[in-house]
């Protein structure tokens, strides 16, 4: 379970605690500022400028986006061939085995290759920014 | 080669009754066990989050392996061959969008439904009225899929052939489904789900092991079998037997294709299951385990496809009671007589079971959620008494999904579910990509995508082949038909983004700047989403 807590509380952090206590004047320099309001609550606009959280969208995106047109535009590459490519589909490459199966089974090889590079790529660059950023914001973990 | 099955006699009855009311038995008393820690809404809705990712891994990949995979694709390769292999494809595919798009964006914003995240930065009524219609809407074409596939496998299991005999069954199916869900909620149809999920993984498995065995080890000689046993021949191996007469009919193809991949992602008693583990890294690591479980289950699909046709042949499988998805039954029945007949058919029924549970569940959550609490009483509805509108609604979903199933009863159950998943990526898909992913959009443009997506896709299949006109037809009777695709998805679902553009493009009333950034922050960082 997480909560959010005042970043006065946060003994881990003298910077957050100072800044917390002057209330909002430190809102342009964010890093230094508070990323949380006079409540204890999370305060999603300062957070959302800080650059530890614009690192993170932009590993992110910068990740997912691409990682998704490049699936889509293979599989649809592999659904116009089994649909007006039927003479190059049907070439028996060994046995009974055609192109097309094995262009099938190519689908199933490249999602399990993206499952696990997306998985790592999360483990390793993802996760350990999204804990910075909810540490600066006054998250504890437990 | 002649079977005997093909006249309906399929093992003993008696036999298939008894392993299937063994696990009625086994699941109803895991369920009563889950109940008794239902307690609050959160844990009716979403069983307190207390799911681990793999658990929910297997239940998520439960949810999706419903009949309509199990009978209707390895009928559909066994009957069609090649083009039955594209929902395969498709459907493993398909995570990926779950995966790098939604799962944990959705963990991290939503509570309950997927009213919670399309809501979450817009005025809350209209949206969650809208995307409770959408909940419901697909939620209730998916539910006709599982039950005409009920009725089906009774058709061949108990051997009743009658109409009227079939829907007594559908309707003892219906109330079995009902009391899961009334009973274990989330918690309950979780385990259900994964009891019946690595009840199926382990059936398919163990019949493609001995269907590579019995050929060699060789997907060749069951391919070559499959051929010399197939209406079709050596064209069943290749691509374009169901799709490829005509332009239209290719044009279909890529129309399926597109709602096969889109749609999963975006069907809501998928989605629910997110909410079932407590973060999002849980969330993540629950996609990565469905899609494990869905390349092997796949996999496995093209083996007994082909196996069932090599074995059984096309022609016994389309005389038998269930037609094509009767493929899988008949294969078991052959290879491992009235024995592993049973153990298939309470497998496959308790597939139907569990997905129907989950649909229910999904279906009356939204309802109560997001109509009842969100929209009449405003917010401030009681917990308790949300619920109980909750398990209200899930009775009167049941009643439905039983008429509804009586109905449909005959047709190819996975043809029903990819219109589920076309209305299904219609509604949905668009309006979380852009809620998640752009900051403009806005409460029109949430109404517009959903409404948009939702009815022209509902219009264009009630106007399809499929509806009307032809002898495959649900109205085979009457010729009402004008739009020439059965799947609708390929002109729906870039209408519905377009929709959301065009919406939020022309409304005067800008995004909401300060919930944006909350729901972007905790989308991503999961800050504020503790339990």
């Amino acid at each position: 379970m997480t909560k959010a807590i005042p970043a006065a509380m946060d003994s881990r952090d003298p910077r957050a605690s100072r800044a917390a206590g002057q209330g909002f004047t430190a809102f342009e320099g964010v890093t230094d500022g508070s990323m949380v309001d006079s409540d204890g609550n999370p305060d999603f606009a300062v957070i959302q400028q800080s650059p530890e959280f614009q690192e993170l969208r932009r590993r992110l995106r910068r990740f997912v986006f691409p990682m998704s047109a490049l699936f889509l535009a293979w599989y649809l590459t592999y659904v116009l061939f089994a649909a007006y490519a039927h003479d190059f589909m049907s070439q028996k490459v060994g046995g009974q085995v055609n192109v097309g199966i094995v262009f099938g089974l190519l689908e199933f090889v490249s999602t399990v290759i993206i499952t696990l590079v997306y998985a790592r790529y999360a483990k390793r660059r993802l996760d350990p920014q999204r804990d910075l950023v909810r540490s600066r914001a006054g998250v504890v973990e437990e | 080669m002649t079977v005997t099955l093909a006249d309906g006699v399929a093992g003993s009855p008696v036999l298939n009754l008894s392993v299937f009311g063994v696990f009625v038995l086994a699941t109803l008393y895991v369920v009563y066990r889950a109940s008794s820690s239902n307690r609050t809404a959160a844990d009716y809705y979403a069983a307190g989050s207390s799911f681990s990712g793999s658990q929910n891994g297997i239940a998520l990949s439960g949810d999706f392996l419903s009949a309509a995979s199990f009978l209707g694709i390895t009928g559909g390769i066994a009957v069609n061959g090649y083009d039955g292999f594209l929902y395969s494809v498709g459907w493993v595919v398909a995570w990926l969008v779950g995966l790098l798009l939604i799962a944990e964006s959705l963990r991290n914003t939503g509570r309950f439904t997927v009213g919670d995240v399309l809501a979450y930065r817009m005025r809350q009524r209209p949206v969650r009225a809208a995307a409770a219609n959408a909940t419901l809407v697909i939620s209730f074409f998916y539910m006709l899929a599982q039950m005409a596939g009920a009725g089906g496998l009774v058709a061949l299991l108990l051997n009743v052939t009658s109409k009227g005999g079939q829907a007594i069954v559908i309707v003892i199916v219906g109330i079995i489904m009902v009391f899961y869900v009334l009973v274990g909620g989330m918690k309950g149809t979780t385990w259900v789900q994964i009891i019946k999920a690595a009840l199926l993984l382990v059936c398919v498995t163990l019949t493609t092991i001995f269907l590579l065995g019995k050929f060699g080890f060789s997907l060749s000689n069951i391919m070559e079998g499959a051929a010399q046993n197939n209406a079709h021949g050596d064209a069943l191996l290749n691509p374009g037997v169901k799709y490829g007469k005509s332009g239209i009919t290719k044009l279909d193809f890529i129309s399926l294709a597109l709602s096969l991949v889109l749609g999963i992602a975006s069907l809501p008693h998928v989605l629910m299951r997110f909410y079932t583990v407590p973060n999002a890294k849980e969330a993540r690591r629950s996609v990565v385990w469905a899609t494990w479980t869905m390349v092997v289950f796949y996999l496995c699909t093209l083996v007994i496809g082909f196996g069932a046709t090599a074995l059984v042949g096309s022609d016994a499988i389309l005389r038998a009671p269930g037609g094509e998805n009767s493929a899988a039954p008949l294969l078991a029945f052959k290879i491992g007589g009235a024995v592993l007949l049973g153990v298939v058919c309470a497998v496959a029924f308790a597939t139907i079971l569990a997905v129907v549970a989950g649909l229910t569940l999904a279906a009356s959550a939204s309802f109560a959620h997001d109509v009842y609490a969100n929209v009449i009483k405003r917010g401030n509805a009681e917990p308790r008494q949300e619920v109980r509108v909750a398990r209200l609604t899930a009775i009167a979903v049941g009643v439905l999904a039983i008429a509804g199933g009586i109905a449909a009863n005959g047709q190819n159950v996975a043809f029903l579910v990819s219109l589920a998943l076309a209305l299904a990526a219609s509604a949905n898909l668009s309006t979380i990509l852009f809620s998640l992913f752009w900051k403009r959009f806005n409460t029109k443009g949430t109404l517009w995508a959903i409404y948009g997506g939702l009815g022209s896709c509902l219009v264009l299949i009630i106007f399809s082949p499929a509806f009307s006109g032809g002898p495959t037809a649900i109205f085979p009777d009457v010729d009402f038909h004008w739009f020439p695709l059965s799947n609708p998805g390929l002109v729906s679902i870039p209408l519905s983004f377009l929709c959301g553009f065009v919406g939020t493009i022309l409304s005067k009333e800008p995004a909401d700047g300060r919930k944006q950034a909350e729901m972007e922050v905790r989308a991503i960082t999961g800050i504020g989403s503790g339990r």
